[in-house]
């Protein structure tokens, strides 16, 4: 049966008898780095790639259809024309900040794939704070932002800053609530601990309605927090332009693109995690032979295929939804979602006390 | 009671919300219908009214003859002073001078489509083509002479 | 003129919204002030599409200033030049044959609900959802086929003359008309569905950008804007030309006044021109299309005005005729410049995403406010 781990062992196996310890470690290093730049590169593409097409056929037309079978490379073409551009820096930018934020908004969306597991034990780090890392790590996204918005010198740039900042901030909250409403269930924040522990079904199905709620919750709180529609304030086209990237061009802006797309990843691959059993395959109970069978799919397409369909939810909202105001936007977290998502956590604690979980 | 209008209000803005998700959701599996045209590729079967006014035209028969007698009404009723007619006198065999087109100027740059040189026309000579892909890459090649090199009128038209 | 942009001297933001903007829908320059995200003040700058059609009208004669007009309203072109006509048969006091008058009222009532159709659009993508664009398209392409067959062109038609109309309507033109009124009968609920229902949408428009009915008379506000806020303004009703006088419909008058009284009179207004073309379509009366009239038109010595119902409100042409063959001088009352006026009444006090949404309730054409 075809399984990342075996991959890994015997990576790590080779280096080690190869290589003195010191340098083996500082292979997998390089390894992992370049593994991971490449997986950006693959999900930029293909995600981008994937948006145009439910777009398309939300829209009832073809989409990208002219490079490529499907036009599957289009956005390899595109991403070749922005590499061409000259990347500009306005005036009256602060030239530093402007270049930097790009790559801060990056850096931070590359630094919260490391607690991630892609597959049944392929994991870059399984950290004991797992899920907490995460959270932590993704708040940092919002300094990106600022600093684009603040160093381009442009009044759009700066508006659109001003509302994300204040967006990401609250949606944290409930996004940070619905996640401790399955750390309850599961006592520990170690991803590899909360996946072992839906070994029997997935924690969506096991705990009831609370875990709907939270799970609904989780999902709206991060369309916001990625600042996707409805909830794109920050880039807002039509009330401004593009937001905080207004005076961004060429890579520069590619990478403001590409770190949407991999925030995206990252939220519903935590959702998935949580959620929906992460690689575990679907399980039912004691249905020893149900289990077996669905064991052998390959637990990198169950990942992929809980994520990318939370992928396609989120992108259905984009595409059906108009946009919030930018005071509906706080009323939604501070009236409903974070009252909601308090009631679900003691509602959730409760369920967890009394042992009503499956 | 507040409590209960909260819920009522949760409860209205997700059914409202599902509702929309349910027509795109719709589209997204019956993806049957194209409102899209494939332009480049579709123009062997690109069909367009008949009516469509593309560029001004004149018909001209197998025996290169058109039915332009140069009365000048087009080049009045056009709005743009797009036409102009350079009018020659020809000379029958009885010696009779009569009046024929030398060269009928057509400029497409000038031109709005609104098809009034062809309401116009008398003699029914000029019509609205269909072609619509006119652009050139130098603008004097939108200065059109419309009567064919060495076309005249056709007999019995006056 | 221009002061420069920046801030004032109170601290506010000027912000430049166009002539370059996504939501602008052309070429409109609007500098706001802003205190954070309040509005405080609009203040159009117009002129970017100025092609003096007037002077131009002046200049040419009365069958071909016609149009010209196509090109101001260009969603509405073809009630443009309804107008345009109608002054020119009144001035020559020609009596139009029943069968171009049905004709007529059937394209107006067509280029009204394509019109709303693109304004649907535009005014949900301003919103930020893209998806009724093409909705919306789709049914909009039915009736620029319809145009396209039996015009020739599929926005700038130019199918009035003085006196009727151009040529014959096509032969498949009642039957694409029929199908079309089905289809679109079928697909109305989307709407609803879509946008009208919607938690988001709703939250967005209603209460927002308010106009009274006093001040919509003071600023000149006509159609579906002045009709949101209660006055009486369907000159369709008021004054009715043509056939319009013989069809049973509904003017519609809210009292709202808010974004969303303003969205819902827009599509209770499709419903309306579909009921009178259903009236219509089977009872084209036979006869001539086009009444006889002289090969140059000269109206006599005087003036003449005509108002018509454009999808935007009203539009008033004004003629000074000296008798000679062309006007000598002409003066187009558009409704997109009134109900332009009126913006920075209604956005003070709101916030930049509400400024979107009132400008996309005015639907402004920007070439009907410059001219």
């Amino acid at each position: 049966m075809f399984s990342l781990e075996g991959l890994t062992n015997f990576i790590h196996e080779w280096l080690n008898g190869h290589l003195p310890a010191t340098f083996a470690l500082l292979a997998e290093f390089v390894l992992v780095g370049v593994a991971a730049i490449g997986l950006f590169a693959v999900l930029g593409l293909g995600l981008v790639w994937m948006e145009r097409k439910v777009a398309a056929v939300i829209q009832i037309r073809l989409g990208p259809n002219r490079i490529g079978p499907k036009g599957i490379f289009q956005t390899s073409a595109d991403t070749v024309k922005l590499i061409m551009k000259e990347s500009l820096t306005p005036a009256n930018a602060d030239k530093f900040l402007f270049n930097l934020a790009p790559f801060v908004v990056i850096i931070v969306a590359m630094l919260i794939l490391v607690p991630i597991a892609f597959a049944k034990a392929f994991q870059i780090w399984d950290i004991n704070i797992g899920v907490l890392y995460v959270t932590a790590v993704s708040s940092l996204s919002v300094i990106g932002i600022l600093m684009a918005g603040w160093s381009s010198g442009n009044k759009y740039s700066l508006l659109g800053a001003m509302r994300s900042g204040a967006q990401i901030v609250s949606y944290e909250l409930s996004a940070g609530l619905s996640i401790i409403t399955i750390i309850v269930l599961t006592g520990s924040l170690k991803i590899s601990d909360i996946v072992a522990s839906q070994e029997n079904g997935w924690w969506i199905f096991k705990a009831h309605i609370p875990a709907i709620i939270a799970f609904v919750i989780f999902i709206i709180a991060a369309t916001a927090e990625t600042n996707r529609a409805p909830f794109d304030l920050a880039e807002a086209e039509s009330e401004l332009t593009a937001g905080f990237h207004t005076e961004y061009g060429g890579m520069k802006f590619a990478l403001f693109f590409l770190s949407e797309y991999i925030n995206i990843f990252i939220v519903c691959a935590i959702g998935a995690t949580l959620f929906l059993g992460g690689w575990m395959p679907f399980h039912v109970g004691h249905w020893a032979a149900f289990n077996h069978i669905m064991d052998y799919i390959p637990s990198s397409i169950w990942f992929f295929g809980k994520t990318i369909f939370l992928i396609f939810v989120i992108m259905w909202f984009r595409w059906t939804f108009p946009r919030l105001r930018v005071d509906q936007l706080l009323n939604l977290e501070w009236k409903y979602l974070l009252p909601i998502s308090m009631f679900n956590v003691l509602l959730m604690t409760l369920v967890a006390i009394m042992g009503w979980h499956f | 009671m507040f409590l209960k209008d909260y819920i009522t209000d949760v409860y209205r803005a997700t059914k409202s919300l599902l509702t929309g998700m349910k027509l795109t959701g719709y589209y997204f599996t019956h993806h049957k219908e194209i409102i899209t045209e494939q332009y480049p590729d579709n123009r062997t079967t690109l069909k367009l009214a008949d009516r469509f006014k593309g560029e001004v035209w004149m018909p001209h028969d197998e025996n290169n003859e058109h039915a332009c007698t140069g009365c000048s009404s087009c080049e009045i009723a056009c709005p743009n002073g797009t036409i102009k007619i350079i009018s020659k006198f020809d000379v029958s065999p009885e010696g009779k001078r009569k009046k024929a087109i030398d060269q009928f100027v057509y400029r497409l740059d000038m031109c709005t489509m609104c098809g009034l040189c062809v309401e116009a026309c008398p003699t029914d000579a000029i019509k609205m083509r269909n072609t619509f892909e006119l652009s050139v890459f130098d603008r004097n090649n939108l200065i059109k002479r419309l009567n064919e090199p060495g076309s005249k009128i056709r007999e019995g038209v006056e | 003129m221009f002061e420069e942009i920046g801030t004032t001297a109170e601290g506010d933001l000027l912000i430049n919204v166009g002539p370059q903007h996504p939501a602008t829908h052309g070429v409109l320059h609007l500098v706001l002030t802003l205190n954070g995200e309040i509005i405080k003040k609009v203040e159009p700058h117009l002129g970017y599409i100025h092609r003096s059609i007037e002077k131009m009208c002046e200049s040419l004669s009365y069958r071909q200033f016609i149009y010209v007009t196509s090109r101001m309203d260009y969603l509405s072109a073809h009630i443009n030049n309804h107008a345009c006509a109608l002054v020119v048969e009144k001035g020559l006091q020609v009596e139009v044959p029943l069968r171009a008058q049905y004709i007529r009222v059937i394209m107006d009532e067509l280029t009204r609900i394509a019109s709303h159709e693109l304004w649907w659009s535009a005014m949900s993508m301003d919103l930020g959802a893209f998806t009724p664009y093409f909705l919306a398209f789709r049914e909009r392409e039915k009736i620029n086929e319809i145009m396209e067959e039996t015009c020739g062109a599929r926005l700038t038609m130019n199918y009035m003359v003085p006196g009727g109309v151009m040529a014959e309507p096509h032969p498949d033109f009642q039957k694409k008309v029929k199908a079309f009124v089905a289809d679109f009968k079928k697909t109305l609920h989307e709407y609803d569905e879509l946008i009208t229902g919607n938690i988001i949408f709703q939250n967005r428009m209603k209460g927002v950008g308010y106009l009274s009915p006093e001040d919509a008379i003071s600023y000149g506000c006509t159609g579906p804007v002045a009709r949101a806020s209660g006055v009486k303004s369907d000159i369709r009703k008021i004054a009715p030309y043509d056939v319009y006088d013989k069809v049973e419909f509904d003017e519609i008058i809210e009292t709202g006044g808010d974004c969303f009284t303003r969205y819902q009179v827009r599509i209770k207004e499709m419903s309306q021109s579909i009921r009178i073309i259903e009236q219509l379509i089977d009872n084209i009366p036979d006869g001539d299309f086009q009444a006889k009239t002289k090969a140059v038109l000269k109206l006599p010595k005087g003036e003449f005005y005509q108002r018509v119902e454009t999808a935007r409100g009203e539009l008033g042409v004004y003629i000074v005729s000296e008798g000679a063959a062309q006007p000598y001088r002409i003066k187009f009352r558009s409704p997109g410049f009134s109900n332009l006026s009126a913006l920075d009444h209604m956005v003070r006090g709101y916030k930049i995403g509400d400024f979107i949404a009132i400008m996309g309730t005015l639907d402004l054409v920007i070439p009907d406010i410059d001219r």
